[in-house]
């Protein structure tokens, strides 16, 4: 059964309180050492298969080679029967049998090695597939385990310091009063904008010209400058023309 | 294999960047696996703790119990929990014992600047999740 599915139905089930260790420690255990064998079986395999897949190597290059004796004795005992040397020929021939039955073995040897490489490496798939899964499983079991103990430990430290955990009442107060919070500074920042915003439109009409405060500069000069030509009538022009 | 708390140096100042410069702070909570909590300016009542197995990085953020959900409408809760699940950036809905939890996880060897997105994007998640789920709550 996957863990996921265990997972379910002990959750349906009883354990339901935090506090109980919701992953079967000795399931656990079990698992992580079937992923141990599998990862050792894996390895052995692997030595296997390289040990075979030598031995393939060199028994095809025995065929090889017994292939060329084959044909070298052959044409040799085709020169011996060319020169009328039968007996020699026959000798020959002898060789090529034997030849030919260590042919026969080594090609029989050949393509054992080969069913052997082809069942070791299929071996190393399935083994390499099991700990995969299980290492899936052992995943989910973990997390779910990490998941509830640190619920546990935030539980009880929480607990501890005398606030209550996980209040969905106060925590949404808070939340609503910082909403409130949000929305006076928002309203508060709006006010500061057309205040601000105001400002600038006066200074910009000023700078224009345009309302009561755009010539006042221009008016107090032009009320000192007459001042000033009242002042040279009278024959003062040295004397400040202002404090009376 | 590195302990949480050294894979996660700097994640205090990298999850406030990511929350727009918030305040963060880590704290260690003791028990029998490692578990680091994440308090995050504003939005004490929902911290973030941040755990680990073997193969992941776990972000939870606890939302609300059981005992929180109004039982005439629960099987409505728990189809619109599904229901939004696909659509929750980085994080999907779970339940931890009687705990509904936001749960985001990254590899065993996620950098800090990514734990420091999820957390963010697991910290406004809760939010966004709370206030829409509130119907469903006492």
């Amino acid at each position: 059964m996957s863990v996921l599915k265990k997972l379910a139905i002990l959750m349906r089930s009883s354990v339901r309180e935090i506090g109980e260790s919701v992953v079967d420690a000795n399931a656990t255990r079990i698992y992580e050492q079937e992923i141990l064998d599998a990862k050792h079986n894996v390895a052995q395999a692997r030595g296997d298969l390289t040990g075979v897949m030598a031995k393939e190597m060199q028994s095809a290059r025995e065929i090889e080679r017994l292939r060329g004796e084959v044909a070298r004795y052959e044409a040799l005992a085709l020169e011996a029967l060319t020169k009328q040397q039968d007996t020699l020929a026959e000798e020959v021939a002898g060789r090529v049998a034997e030849l030919e039955l260590e042919l026969d073995e080594q090609t029989k040897a050949h393509a054992s090695y080969a069913v052997q490489v082809a069942r070791l490496k299929e071996l190393i798939k399935g083994a390499e597939a099991k700990i995969r899964e299980h290492e899936r499983q052992i995943v989910m079991a973990k997390t779910t385990e990490s998941v509830y103990r640190a619920t546990r430990s935030i539980a009880d430290s929480v607990d501890g310091t005398g606030s209550k955990l996980l209040s969905a009442k106060e925590s949404l107060e808070r939340i609503r009063q910082r909403h409130e919070d949000l929305s006076d500074r928002m309203t508060a920042a709006e006010q500061l904008e057309r205040e601000v915003g105001s400002k600038a439109l006066e200074a910009k009409l000023a700078a224009a010209g345009i309302g009561p405060d755009a010539d006042r500069r221009a008016s107090i000069l032009a009320r000192i400058r007459a001042r000033a030509e009242t002042s040279v009538a009278s024959g003062g022009a040295d004397k400040p023309a202002v404090s009376e | 294999m590195k302990t949480l708390q050294e894979q996660l140096r700097g994640l205090d100042l990298m999850t406030s960047a990511a929350l727009g410069g918030l305040s963060v702070q880590l704290q260690p909570i003791p028990g029998d696996v490692e578990v680091i909590q994440v308090s995050i300016e504003q939005r004490d009542a929902l911290p973030i703790y941040v755990t680990c197995s073997d193969s992941q990085v776990l972000c939870m953020c606890y939302l609300w119990a059981d005992e929180d959900v109004r039982a005439e409408r629960r099987t409505e809760l728990l189809e619109t929990l599904l229901d939004l699940n696909p659509s929750v950036p980085l994080s999907s809905f779970g339940r931890v014992g009687k705990h509904y939890v936001l749960l985001g996880a990254l590899s065993r060897n996620a950098r800090a600047e990514d734990v420091a997105q999820d957390v963010a994007a697991l910290s406004d998640n809760a939010i966004d999740a709370l206030d829409a789920m509130s119907e469903f709550l006492n």
